[in-house]
């Protein structure tokens, strides 16, 4: 039995930050790269339901993304992943969420697991789409924003809650195999140990390329995409007023306002 | 054909409000000769006919499923059939929990262009262009969509206020192809209140976010809520981790501070998530360490400093009977 789960290495930008010369993006020496918050929460739910499973069950992490992603796959292998599968040709720069998903379709054909997860979103652009989307690639049965999930390796069936607006759930049963995006707070992910870190350094990282998967430059990258980025700027920040002066200063303002208030509604 | 298609999702027989802004949004992309249709999926969809006939709408389009709450294969099927037959320059819908889970499969299945979480649309030189938010919604980000005859759009909610005048629109029966759904809803569930509080109707807020940094700090801030006579609210991460109860979660997936009049945020960074339920607020303080946190950009007043150092003030001024 296996289950595959999909990891980005997202993007955080540094305090101090320039755009690209084109600017469409910013220049990548202003970027802190991270595993997704997102992804940390569906790893650690395939982990758990390989530990509670009675059939032999393999958790793989796949990920799409130049040489420097082995870094957030190693984390995966060091928080119980078995393996990892990083995916990467230079046409795939620049490719949308649509395009990132034909790649991980194809790679899901490949390795044929029980389940894929994926976050529900990235941290980074928040798209919420390469998860459904390679689910459409894969016409496999597909839910987004699983907060709670039962299933065991082997079965024909998962069921799991989705976290709908205002605090409202959905109880869901589903066909196997199928996708889901797992939504934060779905478990508590664990710290890796610094013997499962030396331990991940011995796992194995598959690199896959385009032609290994059978697609070709045309398939990803702007081709491939369903959206190109025209410009990115900062935008107009809002216009709180700022309340200045030290800690005491501060709150003596901020206890005027309170007291304002107070004033009002009484 | 060309023009502007509206998705309008339904739950449990009432209209999701987030869909009738997209009315306003199809009306800032029409050009000459364009029409607004409005989708409205469900076991019993002409219910929502008189909702929804609304200044803009040229027609309604009912299309009636086996299913009466969402389902993705139904969705994608029904949704996918009509975008084939009616040929829309560009498809709004809602960028909710929902379209999470039919969106993105809509697009890659038909090949349309595609972007979510849009709050800006417009047309420049004739082509359609989306904005959105990139890097945790520190920058903005113009996205188009150059070969595509049909553009899919999930707009988040509030970019747009719902139409106020009603309209007569024509309404249209489409069959939806059936579906073998893959998936099947077993019931809705309520979260049960772990406490008495009632997010929705305190008039004033202090939430604490990720900034409180560890459980033991929770106590103190509860304290200070009580000594300035606010209710004590917090964002995901604290609320995911336990540290207080899913029932004072502000936010897209908790509650909204509908009836809130001051809102003091501590510590809470402002994911797009928790903007959602507290934004409209009037009067928001909000204090973080970090001066590029996405919280001040809805704030009416910023505090830039340390939360535990103006907490403890705030709480000193309050302390003694001066309140």
């Amino acid at each position: 039995m296996k289950i595959l789960v999909a990891v980005k290495q997202v993007a955080a930008l540094d305090e101090d930050f320039e755009f690209r010369d084109d600017g469409r993006d910013v220049d990548p020496d202003f970027l802190i790269r991270d595993l997704n918050e997102w992804d940390d929460f569906s790893l650690e739910e395939a982990v758990r339901i390989k530990e509670a499973a009675a059939l032999p069950t393999t958790v793989v992490a796949v990920s799409v993304g130049p040489g420097d992603v082995d870094e957030v796959l190693r984390k995966c292998l060091a928080k119980g992943a078995d393996r990892a599968v990083r995916i990467w040709d230079d046409a795939i720069e620049g490719s949308d969420p649509i395009a990132v998903a034909r790649v991980l379709a194809a790679a899901v054909r490949r390795e044929a697991p029980d389940l894929l997860f994926a976050g529900v979103q990235s941290s980074d652009h928040s798209f919420a789409s390469t998860g459904i989307a390679t689910a459409a690639f894969l016409d496999w049965p597909h839910a987004a924003v699983v907060s709670q999930l039962s299933y065991t390796p082997g079965a024909a069936t998962a069921v799991f809650r989705r976290e709908l607006e205002g605090g409202l759930l959905q109880e869901v049963e589903i066909q196997c195999p199928a996708v889901l995006t797992i939504q934060l707070g779905i478990n508590t992910p664990r710290y890796a140990s610094l013997r499962s870190i030396k331990q991940a350094a011995a796992k194995p990282i598959d690199v896959v390329s385009l032609a290994d998967l059978g697609l070709v430059a045309a398939d990803v990258g702007e081709a491939g995409s369903a959206s190109r980025v025209r410009r990115m700027y900062v935008p107009d920040k809002g216009h709180a007023e700022l309340i200045e002066g030290g800690a005491a200063a501060q709150a003596a303002r901020l206890a005027a306002i309170i007291r304002e208030f107070k004033g009002d509604s009484a | 054909m060309s023009g502007i298609l509206v998705v309008a999702e339904q739950r449990r027989g009432e209209l999701r409000p987030s869909s009738l802004e997209l009315i306003t949004a199809a009306q800032h992309l029409r050009r000459p000769g364009d029409e607004v249709g409005v989708a409205v999926l469900g076991n019993a969809p002409e219910r929502h006919v008189s909702a929804l006939s609304l200044a803009g709408v040229d027609e309604i389009i009912t299309l009636k499923t086996a299913a009466a709450e969402f389902d993705p294969d139904t969705f994608e099927a029904a949704l996918g059939a009509l975008i084939a037959q009616r040929r829309p320059d560009v498809v709004l819908v809602p960028h909710s929990v929902d379209s999470f889970g039919y969106a993105a499969a809509l697009a890659a299945k038909h090949g349309l262009g595609f972007a979510t979480d849009v709050f800006d649309i417009r047309r420049i030189n004739g082509e359609l262009v989306a904005t959105r938010g990139g890097y945790g919604q520190k920058v903005s980000v113009e996205i188009d969509f150059p070969g595509r005859s049909t553009v899919l759009l999930a707009l988040r909610g509030s970019s747009f206020k719902a139409p106020e005048q009603s309209g007569a629109p024509r309404v249209t029966v489409f069959e939806a192809p059936p579906v073998a759904g893959r998936s099947r809803l077993r019931e809705f569930i309520e979260l049960p209140a772990a406490d008495d509080v009632d997010m929705s109707g305190a008039e004033f807020i202090l939430t604490i976010g990720r900034g409180i940094g560890e459980e033991a700090n929770v106590a103190q801030f509860r304290e200070l809520a009580d000594a300035i006579g606010a209710t004590l609210g917090c964002s995901r991460p604290i609320a995911d981790a336990g540290w207080l109860p899913k029932s004072r979660q502000v936010g897209q997936s908790g509650k909204t501070a509908s009836a809130c009049r001051l809102y003091i945020a501590m510590g809470v960074s402002g994911a797009i998530q928790h903007l959602a339920g507290m934004k409209h607020v009037s009067t928001i303080v909000a204090v973080n360490s970090d001066a590029g946190a996405s919280i001040f950009g809805v704030a009416k007043y910023g505090i830039v400093g340390d939360i535990f150092e103006v907490a403890a003030e705030l709480r000193r001024q309050f302390e003694g009977g001066a309140a």
